[in-house]
């Protein structure tokens, strides 16, 4: 195993679940290369090869609008997440390039006190090791959630 | 039938009022389920494009009652009852395959695709002992077999012989509608299920309410994609739970209204960095950039832009509902469409940019009633009664809604 390989990508993996986490939503679509690509699907989706996404995004551009349409747009009730993410699987690709498949669970904590075990599912990434000031970013990251079912509303990323 | 209550009587006012306790109570929920689900409405099933090949099964809901759908040996669409004419075990345990009969696990009693129990496991017993009486009729309580019809490549079910046809059931305006999406062959997308804590009633009345979809959903507003002063209308049809609303978009037709009115969906300053989510085809030929549809009491067909889906709307008890969204496109989509559709994708669904507060805003009238079921919600926008409407600042439909309600139901 390349260890400083895989702490670059665990590094990764926190620095963006506590940016969801903390409310620092501005700081996301960072994580992304330029042309980087995100999408949420459902397993089910995921494993009949069907192309539906809950939300879609090939651009950094599109997950900026995500972030500006959820501070002005839409509108639903305060909520925070709390991510877990978990045995991460590393592979190298190319001296630039490295694929990672991952565990999470999130917790959603809602005003009133409630909090459910929201989401649960995989991260399938893409990483490029080099991005944006030498640091590593997502080319490509689905969120395979093992549901099919959604409660309420997914407003804050995954 | 149970009697409705004294406390039941619906509110003098008629169609203007809705009663909280019609979302609160647990009998009128059993009574629902009696009366529409498994009485004399249409359910919605799902596409037919669903179940492209003969021996193609589905589980879904009649209400809260489970039910399977096939294509048979014959190319024909049955649904069955899911559940065994033994010991009442469901029948299909997966969401879908791909069968040439279906066998309970339980004892493996087993039926054809149309539901017809075809064998008992061990009827005769075993080297002469044990078995079923000689006279016993094991398929006394089998599972009762659905009324299908297929309309537009819509699959409707209904346990009522009395019930007519679907096309006259939805009514001419409201099926001429339904036309216009399900033009030509689709393609499945995909699909997830929104759970909504609220009763099934209240997104179906926020499906129906043209009133809302702007003042609510801000996104479109702010793009001028849906504001009450573009051109469009409401068609109520049936016996007034059936509904079309639809909105022709015209970008020179800006007025100020919403700024006049002070509303929080006018305010402004708000670019999107990546407009071409947004650059829509016009398929149909006919301007129309929106258009939602209902049939009473569970059928949803979206046209928001270029994004395509039906969702069907499952009762899961008094304060729990369930939302199955399928999203398609049409089978000559090429590669440029698709990719527009899953671009708009964003637009709809639990995290869709004009469909997410729906999935709250009902969950925020089933918890504010919850001191409140001697009151009732005011449904007075457009009039008191039940008709199409130029303007969609009206809740016609949503009247429609009750109109049909409170025939089925008898209140």
């Amino acid at each position: 195993m390349d260890a400083a390989l895989q702490l670059a990508v665990e590094n990764l993996m926190a620095r963006y679940v506590h940016a969801i986490d903390d409310d620092r939503l501005e700081d996301w679509p960072g994580f992304f290369v330029e042309k980087g690509r995100y999408r949420i699907t459902t397993a089910e989706n995921f494993e009949r090869g069907l192309p539906l996404s809950i939300i879609y995004a090939d651009s950094r551009a599109m997950l900026a609008d995500r972030v500006s349409a959820l501070r002005h747009a839409n509108i639903y009730e305060a909520q925070r997440y709390r991510h877990v993410v978990s045995s991460t699987l590393v592979e190298r690709v190319d001296a630039d390039t490295a694929r990672a498949t991952s565990n999470f669970q999130v917790v959603r904590i809602m005003r009133t006190g409630d909090s459910i075990l929201f989401a649960s599912g995989r991260y399938l990434d893409r990483i490029r090791l080099n991005g944006d000031g030498g640091t590593p970013q997502f080319e490509e990251r689905a969120v395979v959630i093992d549901s099919r079912s959604v409660d309420t509303l997914l407003a804050i990323p995954l | 039938m149970s009697v409705v209550p004294e406390s039941r009587a619906w509110p003098a006012e008629g169609l203007a009022r809705v009663p909280y306790w019609i979302y609160q109570d647990e009998d009128i929920y059993a009574r629902e389920q009696e009366r529409i689900y498994r009485g004399d409405a249409w359910n919605f099933l799902g596409l037919e494009a669903e179940l492209p090949e003969k021996g193609d099964f589905k589980t879904t809901f009649a209400g809260e009652m489970p039910v399977v759908a096939t294509r048979d040996e014959t190319g024909t669409i049955r649904c069955f009852e899911n559940r065994c004419a033994h010991r009442g075990a469901l029948l299909c345990l997966a969401d879908r395959g791909n069968a040439k009969e279906i066998a309970c696990v339980y004892h493996n009693w087993t039926y054809d695709l149309q539901g017809n129990l075809t064998s008992v496991a061990f009827r005769r017993g075993i080297q002469g002992k044990g078995g079923m009486p000689g006279d016993a009729d094991p398929g006394s309580q089998a599972p009762r077999k659905f009324r299908v019809e297929i309309f537009c490549g819509l699959m409707f079910a209904t346990l009522s012989e009395a019930t007519p046809p679907i096309e006259r059931y939805i009514g001419p305006e409201v099926a001429a509608r339904i036309r216009r999406v399900m033009k030509e062959p689709v393609k499945i997308l995909g699909g997830y299920t929104q759970v909504l804590q609220s009763n099934w009633k209240l997104y179906f009345e926020n499906v129906k309410d043209t009133y809302h979809a702007s003042l609510l959903h801000l996104f479109f507003s702010t793009f001028r994609l849906n504001r009450l002063e573009q051109k469009g209308g409401v068609v109520v049809g049936g016996e007034g739970g059936s509904h079309a609303s639809f909105t022709m978009m015209r970008s020179d037709q800006a007025g100020d209204e919403y700024e006049r009115a002070g509303m929080r969906s006018a305010s402004g300053g708000y670019a999107l960095q990546a407009p071409q989510m947004l650059e829509s085809v016009d398929e149909v030929g006919d301007g129309v950039t929106l258009q939602i549809l209902t049939v009473f009491p569970g059928f949803v067909l979206q046209q928001i832009m270029n994004s395509l889906a039906v969702r069907q709307v499952l009762p899961k008890g008094v304060g729990r509902t369930e939302l199955v969204w399928t999203c398609f496109g049409y089978a000559s989509d090429d590669a440029k469409m698709d990719e527009l559709r899953m671009r708009q994708s964003n637009l709809v669904g639990p995290a869709g940019y004009i469909s997410l507060e729906d999935g709250a805003a009902t969950g925020f009238v089933q918890r504010g009633v919850q001191g409140a079921s001697a009151q009732a919600s005011v449904v007075e926008m457009g009039g008191r009664t039940v008709e199409s409407n130029e303007s969609r600042v009206t809740e016609t439909s949503v009247r429609g809604l009750w109109q049909q309600y409170r025939r089925h139901m008898g209140l």
